[in-house]
């Protein structure tokens, strides 16, 4: 049984379809790359995973569970973590006070309100910014840092409350390459826990990191299977990699 | 590295030696412990009418300044208590504070959290727009209920409530009463700056920020904005019972649409997100309308209007911001170097 099972999703803005009809899987400790072109819908995809999009149509399962009509709060605390395209961290607050507000999401408001966790959270808070090389940046307001640092602050952000699969859109984007590289190495060791999504329009980052990949083209999905698969995927070849 | 890491520092050490917050809070504090011995009878009742509008002020500035909720109905929390205090006098003939105050403030609380349910706990996020016309539409009926109800006392309001008494002694407006408001601003005070930096105080400060990411980490966050609402509630319905037993009656504008403007105007003044800027806020509006209604009887709420225009359009931080960096205003909730300076 898959730990994400999307079927049959359909997402319509207005005239636009963005998504028509796409099944999508993905297995326990499984790295899922997410590809296509520009607007093929890779994102769209994604926020209905999280639940930031509503699809007009079609179910998402998740852990055994229907969540397809569960609000993004309750997918979360179910163990599903995103970095969105648009880097969202908070940047009028530290780079610490930013990885404690992911850790301490599950905290009841009386906990939160006797600031119960704080202390017991310090290490796991040291824990990720050590595991993303923040720990200098740690009392610096999140705004300050780069482009490259901001995308690992928040993918120390999604990791840090161990969620079960993550959904990291375009990572990678905007980074020198030897920040690329390091990004693909911090990912590695998350394999023994939890699955992961990356859309990426670096294809040799993908190849290097992902077991499975699927190609979406105009909100369809073209083709999906293992790196060599997709390589040697007529359709694929055409629609896709002859256009990069 | 090693530059950027020495001006880290250096920077994290200006901004410890910066830190502006508490010389305010403590000089605020010593001036108003003083005040009452340098001033006549009617200053005394003066500045006392600030500290219980200042709980006021601190009601709408936790919702505004820290949960961007958008409140133009904080005088109907307050107004309420007000009436309820009042009534409890005029018809029970209960004027314990023990039993008054508590009452008017858990009035607010169960108001505010009545108007939470219908404004913020809804099946998609309000607008803030559709939570300012709701909260002023709350007001702006409630003044007019009071209006037009005879046991309510109707435009007369109810007057002349049996003073306030604690234990043995009976309250009447003057020093007494004065350290009374004082101290439990002070309380209430405390208790806001303890939660608005503690963990859920960061919670709000995401909420400020980026209120949709908060839920992508599994924050329900119109459940925390409901819950500071029905907090500030509490604390307008308490400074209500307050200034009922203060004033020694109520009238139907302590729950209008002006009194819940003033009180917007009186924080934006003083500077939002910052709990001294709100008494701030209060005082220095309350002396210069004074002042100003003493020398230009006339045009005084024209020359007000303009004041408040000026610092609100050139200091979206109020006055506060003259002298309060952005980052300390935030604030800091936690730090690498642990739990001991957590909370600065
Ligand atoms: N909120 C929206 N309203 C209307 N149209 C939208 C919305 N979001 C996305 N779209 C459209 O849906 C299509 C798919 O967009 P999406 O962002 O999913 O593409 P993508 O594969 O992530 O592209 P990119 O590689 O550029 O990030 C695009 O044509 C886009 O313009
Ligand atoms: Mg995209």
């Amino acid at each position: 049984m898959a730990l994400l099972s999307v079927q049959n999703v359909v997402k319509i803005f207005g005239e636009l379809t963005a998504l028509s009809g796409v099944d999508f899987d993905v297995a326990a400790r499984q790295f899922h790359g997410l590809v296509g072109p520009n607007g093929s819908g890779k994102s769209t995809l994604m926020k209905c995973i999280a639940g930031a999009e509503t699809p007009t149509q079609g179910s998402i399962h998740f852990d055994d569970a229907d969540i397809t009509a569960d609000p993004p709060h309750r997918r979360a605390r179910h163990g599903l973590s995103i970095k969105f395209q648009i880097t969202s961290v908070l940047p009028a607050l530290s780079v610490y006070d930013n990885v404690l507000m992911a850790l301490q999401a599950r905290g009841s408001t009386w906990s939160l309100m006797r600031s119960a966790s704080r202390a017991a959270l310090h290490d796991s808070v040291m824990d990720a910014l050590d595991r993303f090389r923040l720990v200098d940046r740690a009392d610096d307001l999140a705004g300050i840092l780069s482009h490259g640092q901001q995308q690992w602050l928040e993918i120390a952000m999604a990791l840090a409350p161990q969620p079960k699969l993550l959904l990291l859109d375009e990572p990678t984007a905007g980074m020198s390459l030897e920040e690329r590289r390091v990004t693909g190495e911090l990912l590695m060791p998350i394999r023994d826990t939890c699955s992961l999504v990356i859309v990426e329009h670096d294809l040799d980052f993908i190849r290097d990191i992902c077991d499975v990949i699927t190609v979406l083209d105009q909100g369809a999905v073209i083709g999906s299977g293992t790196v060599e698969e997709i390589q040697n995927n007529q359709r694929v070849q055409e629609v896709y990699l002859s256009r990069v | 590295m090693a530059v950027a890491n020495d001006s880290s520092k250096q920077a994290g050490g200006l901004r410890r030696r910066l830190q502006v917050i508490p010389f305010l809070e403590i000089a605020l504090v010593a001036i108003f412990v003083a005040l009452p011995m340098v001033l006549d009878h009617f200053w005394v009742v003066f500045v006392t009418r600030v500290l219980i509008l200042a709980l006021l002020g601190l009601s709408f500035d936790l919702v505004w300044g820290y949960s961007g909720i958008l409140s133009f109905g904080q005088a109907l929390f307050f107004g309420a208590a007000a009436y309820v205090v009042a009534l409890l006098g005029r018809d029970l003939d209960i004027s314990s504070m023990f039993l008054a105050l508590p009452v008017a403030a858990i009035v607010g609380f169960a108001l505010a959290l009545f108007m939470a349910w219908f404004l913020l706990l809804g099946r998609t996020p309000p607008s803030i727009i559709f939570v300012a016309l709701g909260t002023l539409t709350g007001s702006y009926a409630a003044e007019r209920l009071a209006r037009g109800w005879y046991y309510l006392g109707g435009q007369n309001g109810i007057p002349s409530i049996p003073a306030m008494t604690v234990g043995d002694f009976v309250m009447y407006e003057g020093v007494g009463f004065y350290y009374l408001a004082l101290g439990i601003l002070l309380v209430v005070y405390l208790l806001c700056r303890l939660m608005v930096r503690s963990q859920f105080g960061l919670v709000l400060a995401g909420i400020r920020e980026q209120e949709e990411r908060l839920t992508f980490f599994g924050y329900r966050v119109q459940h925390f904005k409901a819950v500071v609402f029905s907090i500030s509630g509490a604390i307008a319905g308490l400074a209500g019972g307050l200034y009922a037993f203060h004033e020694g009656f109520v009238w139907p504008n302590l729950m209008g649409v002006i009194l819940s403007t003033q009180v917007v105007l009186y924080v934006l003044f003083g500077g939002v997100g910052t709990l001294i800027g709100a008494v701030i806020g209060v005082a220095a509006i309350e002396y210069a309308s004074f002042e100003l209604a003493d020398r230009y009887p006339e045009f005084w709420p024209i020359v007000l209007g303009l004041l408040l225009l000026l610092v609100i359009l050139f200091r979206p931080t109020g006055l506060v911001g003259l002298f309060v960096s952005d980052r300390e205003r935030v604030g800091s909730f936690g730090s690498k170097r642990g739990k001991d300076d957590g909370a600065a």
